[in-house]
């Protein structure tokens, strides 16, 4: 049986990718706990550990549409959005019906990848025809919509049931006894803080899972050949707003998990241009194509050191961000300009050249 | 009477942002890329006029012939500097993103000079007010200047485009990059000039804006630049006047929002009108429908 | 009653009358070659087979059944395949995987098999890897099973593009100009593909080509198109010598 395995590992190199991908989290994980164990972590970075897993979980699912799929989408956000907004909602309401938090916490995670995916699927179905660049603002538009609306929701629970109102508070009109859970632009708050590292960890490696799964599978192969040649596949038979569909949806419904997590992890929970808006989905974004679009484990990688390198160079203050860019616009220039691969490979191979030549045996 | 108010009133954002729309539409025309960093050079324009005039105290004229004339050199600066190696990357995303890092680092840069706090800026128009219809409708003079701004541009560009060589290139250009080198045409030259042309828009942009909405600080092209590529995607992406018509149509769409449902969601119905004009014209307003041969 | 059927099919674009008043009847098991001169319309007839267009008029019956106007998938699902005249791999897949997406409606399991790695995930991709090594030791590609199609050499990712048309099962394969780009050696080879496909997948092929070595040396019967419209049918060598047609190919 053993042997099979690692005969099997030797030749599939997917699945030796996957396990390394895994391995890698897994050791971050261990690592993480020990530091943290043993005093050494200082808080702002023990403050960081969920949001990172938060970031990763968005980068992983963006590429699936981005590398994966080949859509172009700037509006991530939104699904992150709706995640964290309908998972807080769920938890606030549940939270003396359901003490249990691991339970609770569970089904919010469901909620909020059901809401996210659902809204997947109603804004892919007219969104997906489009070409490119048009299929890349108007999923901006989306995220930019879904965060404003979001803002203007007031829903409130007294012994009646359910009050909604988009003007204000008062025209709830709720009794005495209700209570306001979503109080317009200033969100949700009191979410209980149901989220946690090891928690992060899991649904990462789950997220991996689905994903990386997906990938190496019939489904998975559908939506690569989409992306290649969509003429191409739809002569051979493939469905492509049905794979379309599944790829963007399972998208959505990843970064609703990490919208939950976000959620659940924050005292007050409001939809501002920072978090839910159009920047943070460019920002993920930066992490996917820098991460290397279509690798996933790049994405992660990417996330983890563009969250951890603000926060690095806290100690140069002001200069932070702008060294951020600078670091940024040079990162892409040295990978992707051709002459800088050009000059790469003159570089190796220079490298290469001063190695000495190994004695491959000739004849005296 | 408020009816017309708002009309003009949005005509006149519109006009803002068909300007911006505008440096927009022709770099993505003629060098096939988004430049996301096109809003935050608008940024740069005003600050610059803002330097020149309020802190410096030189007159207004000075302070807009420096922001254009800082802001072109800019745009042709960036793109030298960070678009123009990535030209032929073996994805259109690697430019992409560049841009994206180029406005993280114009807000950046714009944040270590002048601070976080809004700024009042002064109005660079003297340009007296119009009373219409009896003193019932009163239209400032920033209004006026930029709608007139506008317009005179938009005719000096279609025939730069239509009349001289540099604008026939451009055109070349936009359709065939590789054709129209095989013609002798400087392409690299052409694409500085389309970015030198964008950018000074950018700056006349930046300071209409803030004499008509006084207030300044390093994210204030962020969102108007978003708006201004709605705009220009909304109008067909790599039309001028596709531009022009998307940046007027999404203004007046934006004030009136703004003032017969609620300012909150204003932002949002622009969104909503953007996706259904798309959903109904895929390719936008003027957009053209290239077919791919099958 | 013939596999494919087609009465007086025709297409516009705009003010261009690109296709007018197509007939052919192409027997179980032929060998049928479609040329005429450049433009002459010939891809437009294989898009308005496969679904690409719409036709304007006329009708398409595949083994009896009428899939005029159909969409592509359903075409393909009824018993056509295509390959295209500029080469459409899936590029950033390998050899083995583009035969696979071919196999895509013939071995199947469901999203969440794959996702948890079910039995069922298992069985049938052993099933579709054993397939595709299959189709693949067929073209001589076996070797380069995990190569990415886009590093095979031209002649190569030809043969593969036929590979994965034949994956789908068709009834009917269409091939745009299999021999193009391809030298002397290369085109007899191609030939011997050709007919070893008719032979052991009991398949019946419609071919457009312009190469007239490998058009006397396979179709046994052709059509020629020029300007939209048929210009001449019926057996290979009679075509081929009537006036009308190496006029329209050589000119006065």
């Amino acid at each position: 049986m053993k042997t099979a395995f690692m005969t099997k590992l030797r030749s599939n190199k997917a699945l030796k990718s996957n396990l390394i991908t895994f391995g890698m989290v897994i050791i971050a994980y261990i690592l993480m706990e020990i530091l943290m164990a043993a005093g050494v972590l200082s808080n702002l970075l023990k403050g960081l550990l969920v949001p990172l897993c938060v970031y990763a979980i968005l980068a992983v699912s963006l590429n699936l549409t981005v590398g994966i799929l080949g859509e172009l989408s700037l509006g991530h956000a939104g699904f992150m959005c709706v995640g964290a907004f309908s998972s807080a909602f769920f938890s606030k309401c549940m939270q003396e019906a359901i003490p249990i938090a691991g339970v609770r916490f569970t089904l919010a995670i469901l909620i909020g990848a059901l809401c996210a995916g659902l809204f997947g699927i109603l804004i892919g179905i007219p969104v997906l025809r489009l070409k490119g660049d048009y299929l890349a603002i108007v999923t901006l538009a989306f995220g930019e919509i879904i965060k404003n609306l979001v803002n203007i929701l007031y829903i409130g629970i007294d012994e009646n049931g359910f009050h909604f109102s988009t003007k204000s508070s008062l025209e709830l009109n709720m009794s005495e006894n209700g209570k306001i859970i979503i109080q317009g632009a200033q969100g949700i708050t009191g979410t209980p803080n149901d989220s946690g590292f090891t928690v992060g960890i899991l649904l990462l490696l789950i997220t991996l899972f689905i994903v990386l799964n997906l990938i190496h599978s019939r489904d998975g192969r559908a939506i690569m050949a989409i992306r290649d040649n969509t003429i191409a596949a739809e002569s051979v038979g493939i469905n492509i707003t049905k794979y379309k569909l599944m790829a963007f949806s399972i998208s959505a419904a990843l970064a609703g998990v990490a919208g939950v997590l976000y959620a659940h992890n924050i005292s007050t929970l409001t939809a501002l241009p920072k978090n839910f808006g159009y920047n943070m989905s460019i920002m993920i974004l930066v992490f996917v194509v820098l991460g290397g679009v279509g690798n996933i484990r790049g994405s992660i990688i990417a996330a983890v050191i563009l969250t951890l390198l603000p926060e690095l160079l806290r100690g140069l203050n002001d200069y932070r961000m702008l060294i951020y860019a600078v670091v940024l616009i040079a990162m892409m220039l040295f990978n992707w300009a051709p002459s800088c691969i050009r000059w790469r490979e003159k570089m190796t191979y220079w490298l290469k050249s001063k190695k000495p030549v190994k004695n491959s045996g000739k004849e005296a | 009477m408020s009816f017309v108010k708002y009309l003009i009133s949005g005509i006149s954002l519109g006009s803002v942002y068909a300007l911006i729309a505008l440096g927009y539409t022709m770099v993505y025309g003629i060098a096939k890329m988004l430049n996301f960093a096109h809003g935050d050079v608008i940024m740069i324009g005003a600050f610059t006029t803002y330097t020149i005039c309020s802190t410096l105290g030189m007159s207004p004229a000075v302070g807009v012939l420096a922001a254009v004339v800082l802001c072109t050199l800019l745009g042709m600066g960036i793109e030298k500097v960070a678009y123009k190696p990535l030209r032929k990357a073996s994805s259109p995303l690697a430019v992409l993103i560049t841009a994206i890092g180029v406005s993280y680092l114009l807000q950046n840069v714009a944040l270590l000079i002048f601070g976080a706090n809004t700024k009042a800026f002064a109005s660079v128009v003297s340009f007296p007010a119009l009373e219409l219809a009896g003193g019932a409708i009163s239209v400032t003079g920033e209004t006026i200047v930029t709608i007139l701004s506008c317009i005179a541009i938009m005719i000096c560009l279609m025939i730069f485009i239509k009349k001289t060589k540099a604008g026939q290139a451009m055109l070349a250009v936009s359709e065939d990059k590789g054709a129209a080198q095989l013609m002798g045409i400087n392409v690299n030259g052409t694409i500085a000039l389309t970015f030198a042309i964008g950018s000074a828009l950018a700056a006349i942009a930046g300071v209409l804006l803030c004499s008509a909405y006084p207030s300044l600080n390093p994210y204030t092209g962020s969102m108007p630049g978003i708006k201004a590529f709605v705009a220009a995607v909304f109008g067909g992406i790599g039309s001028i006047p596709g531009a022009f018509i998307g940046g007027i149509l999404l203004g007046i769409i934006e004030i009136f929002a703004k003032a017969y449902i609620s300012s909150q969601v204003a932002d949002a119905i622009v969104f909503a009108v953007l996706i259904v004009v798309l959903l109904i014209k895929p390719t936008g307003i003027l957009g053209r429908n290239i077919q791919e041969k099958v | 009653m013939a596999l494919l059927e087609v009465r007086n099919l025709g297409i516009s674009f705009g003010g261009l009358r690109a296709v007018d008043d197509f007939n052919i009847n192409i027997e179980k098991g032929c060998l049928y070659g479609l040329i005429g001169p450049n433009g002459a319309g010939k891809t437009t007839v294989f898009n308005l087979l496969t679904g690409v267009y719409k036709p304007s008029e006329g009708i398409i019956t595949l083994d009896g059944k009428d899939i005029t106007g159909k969409k592509t998938i359903d075409i393909n699902r009824a018993g056509i395949a295509r390959t295209f005249q500029n080469i459409r791999l899936f590029k950033e897949l390998t050899v083995a995987e583009n035969v696979k997406v071919g196999l895509h409606n013939h071995m199947k399991y469901s999203t969440l098999e794959g996702i948890l790695r079910l039995p069922g995930y298992r069985a049938v991709e052993k099933q579709m890897q054993e397939r595709a090594m299959e189709l693949l030791k067929v073209f001589d590609l076996d070797q380069e099973a995990d190569v990415l199609a886009s590093n095979l050499p031209y002649g190569k990712q030809r043969k593969l593009e036929i590979a994965r048309a034949l994956a789908t099962k068709p009834k009917l394969l269409l091939l745009d100009e299999p021999a193009a780009g391809m030298n002397p050696n290369e085109t007899q080879e191609l030939m011997d593909t050709i007919r070893f496909v008719r032979e052991n997948f009991d398949m019946t092929i419609l071919l457009i080509e312009h190469d007239m070595r490998l058009v006397s040396g396979i179709c046994e019967e052709l059509t020629v198109l020029n300007f939209g419209r048929m210009l001449c049918q019926g057996k290979t060598a009679e075509v081929l010598n009537n006036p009308e047609v190496i006029k329209a190919y050589l000119g006065e």
